[in-house]
């Protein structure tokens, strides 16, 4: 076997990252959940994913078929002989409500059981799920925007950028952030961006913090100093020479931001400030536990399962991603 | 010493400065003015004509015909002297009500963080010194299953587990008082309310105590490895006396400055357990007064928390420089 002698630092990284197995793990699971956001209506629905009635091939969860709009097609095809349909491995959509089993426990016809209108709970997760996802990775990304530019500017400027940067990030630290964003959703129209956007706005400051370390040690590197020798201006250097130096740290803790957001919507969510009303949101699930004297357990149980196992395998991935990038820290 | 203390306290000013601009400029996100919200819950619908002029005399009762940065100016002159205006909800002081409120959230939070140093650093120690053995992995990894976990969803469970849902009904889960508590002597009483607190206060503490435990840990490998360590080994000393008196001592210097780190985290979270556990500390408060559109509320329960976050900070930051006269001011340069 030939040994290559020059890895890439990515390569690198990667090649320490699968070592430790549970991350390795975690990364599938993260895969897996991420797929299951992305099709989530192949997964759960009650449109079939391809029909075939009098002759005809329809793609019901695809294409928007004028004809069939006001129709549940669950109930015209599901056990029709006379055509041929494939449905969702759940055939409930998230918000349709089923009166006849309100607060149903699990059984074989609502795998995960139903909540207090009749909607089916492993619809509303496997929908849940990209809701969660994405305010998670979208508000991240705001709020590494946000602490990039910051946390580079007070890092490689210093003086009195610095100065004002360092007290905007004390002020965000020691504002209560929960506290802000409630504040903020309360006042606002409620919708999804909106929380994506408060979270991002309110989450940067670890980044930023982050950055501005990592760029004070940077600006004295001999490469900077070359840069600097040799006339680049400040964007070159900061953009090309600093930033992809400074990058996998960041990365790393934006994995961790990712874990932190998710805990946050659904927190909101469960006080009831998260996503509008009958969007599905893996908070507002168990939210709907607390309402009956009647506990109805698997109201919590599976949507806090599923936040726990996202949260937790986002933090292994980050802790391996972490020890890939500086395998000193496996020492401590 | 004394510059240190000096450029800090110096230095809260803009932050201070910084915190009650948010504040202001949040409220002013609210949709309508406060005055019409008010109005419509106090008066119900009147006749226009009535109406605008009982809207031109609130305004004016409350400041609001001036321009926003004067606005500001205002309220900024009326907090420097702890007036933080009348509630709307009940017309009562917001200073008496955050008064009344306050003492209950810093008893859970001061309960919360001590124990969170009481359990996380012996098992940081301990990790340092069984570092990699099978028992040390497993704890590790436990703590990090329990940071994985909302506190929330912790809540619903351990009430329906432990607090008569369901299984065991061992604890309270409504308040911080029994019925008739007066008339319990002195110590019952604090029983009482102790047993009312044991499971808000583990739901603040538990996911703390990973990062804790792994701060003490890092610290106390860093100790082991320096000079002064090696010296008292090499001298002769019995092993304990080394980890005890040389090394476990200087590893706790850092770890007053992890409180920075925890306490506004804990502010967020009494937002959550107080309003579950119906516990009327000032987390409750702040969540019942964004349900209402209290205003001078959400802006006092807002103001006041991020600054005595701040002073906890300053605090923390002293005490490590007070124990650690290495740490100089700046450190960067």
């Amino acid at each position: 076997m030939k040994q290559d002698s020059s890895v890439g630092y990515w390569d690198g990284v990667w090649i320490e990252f699968k070592k430790d197995s549970l991350a390795y793990v975690s990364f599938f699971f993260i895969i897996l959940l991420v797929v299951t956001a992305a099709f989530e209506s192949f997964l759960a629905g009650n449109k079939p994913i391809v029909l075939v009635a009098e002759g005809k091939y329809y793609f019901p969860v695809i294409v928007d078929y004028p004809e069939f709009r006001g129709e549940n097609l669950r109930a015209t095809y599901l056990d029709d002989p006379d055509s041929f349909a494939v449905f969702p491995p759940v055939k409930y959509s998230p918000t349709e409500s089923d009166f006849f089993s309100v607060l149903a426990a699990p059984d074989g016809n609502h795998f995960l059981g139903t909540d207090d209108r009749g909607r089916d709970v492993l619809s509303r997760m496997i929908h849940g799920a990209r809701i969660s996802l994405s305010i998670g990775v979208v508000a991240v990304g705001i709020a590494l925007v946000i602490g990039i530019i910051l946390g580079a500017m007070a890092g490689y400027y210093g003086g009195w950028i610095d100065f004002v940067i360092s007290r905007l990030i004390e002020v965000m630290i020691t504002f209560p952030v929960f506290f802000l964003i409630l504040t903020i959703l309360a006042f606002t129209e409620p919708s999804i961006y909106n929380i994506m956007i408060v979270i991002g706005l309110t989450g940067w400051t670890g980044v930023a913090r982050l950055l501005r370390g990592e760029f004070l040690k940077l600006r004295r590197t001999d490469y900077v100093e070359a840069a600097w020798a040799l006339g680049s201006g400040d964007r070159r250097i900061i953009l090309k020479h600093m930033l992809p130096n400074a990058l996998a740290p960041v990365l790393v803790s934006a994995t961790f931001g990712v874990a932190g957001a998710i805990l946050v919507e659904s927190s909101l969510s469960f006080l009831g400030f998260g996503v509008t009303p009958p969007e599905p949101s893996w908070g507002e699930i168990i939210s709907q536990s607390q309402k009956y004297v009647d506990f109805a357990w698997w109201l919590v149980l599976f949507p806090g399962l599923a936040i726990f196992a996202t949260v937790t395998a986002l933090n292994l991935i980050g802790e391996g991603f972490r020890n890939a990038i500086d395998p000193k820290l496996k020492e401590r | 010493m004394k510059d240190y203390i000096l450029k800090r306290l110096l230095l809260m000013i803009p932050t201070l400065f910084g915190i009650t601009l948010i504040t202001f400029l949040v409220i002013q996100l609210a949709p309508g003015s406060p005055v019409e919200s008010r109005m419509s819950v106090d008066q119900g619908i009147k006749s226009d004509q009535v109406t605008k002029q009982i809207v031109e005399q609130t305004k004016k009762l409350y400041g609001l015909d001036k321009p926003v940065h004067q606005r500001y100016f205002i309220w900024l002159r009326q907090i420097a002297t702890l007036d933080f205006g009348n509630s709307y909800k009940d017309h009562r002081p917001v200073i008496d009500k955050i008064a009344e409120r306050l003492p209950i959230t810093l008893v859970l939070n001061m309960l919360s963080i001590f124990l969170v140093y009481l359990i996380a650093i012996p098992i940081g120690a301990w990790s340092a010194v069984r570092q990699r053995s099978f028992p040390e992995r497993a704890t590790t990894f436990v703590l990090f299953l329990l940071y994985s976990i909302p506190s929330f969803w912790m809540a619903v469970v351990l009430i329906y587990f432990f607090g008569g849902g369901g299984a065991l009904d061992i604890f309270p889960i409504y308040g911080v008082h029994s019925r008739g508590y007066e008339e319990l002597p002195f110590f019952e009483r604090t029983l009482d309310f102790l047993w009312h607190l044991v499971l808000p206060v583990f739901c603040l503490t538990y996911a703390s105590l990973a990062s804790l435990s792994r701060y003490q840990k890092g610290s106390l490998l860093e100790v082991l490895r320096e000079d002064y360590i090696r010296t008292a080994r090499a001298k002769g000393l019995a092993p304990n006396r080394v980890l005890f008196k040389h090394a476990l001592r200087n590893s706790l210097i850092p770890i007053v400055t992890i409180i920075a780190s925890i306490l506004p985290a804990m502010i967020g979270g009494s937002v959550i357990i107080e309003t579950i556990f119906s516990i009327p500390g000032i987390g409750r408060l702040g969540f019942e007064s964004v349900l209402s559109r209290d205003y001078p509320v959400i802006m006092a329960v807002a103001t006041i928390s991020a600054f005595l976050t701040l002073i906890g900070i300053l605090i923390s930051d002293i005490t490590y420089a007070i124990v650690d006269p290495r740490i100089g001011f700046e450190r960067k340069s």
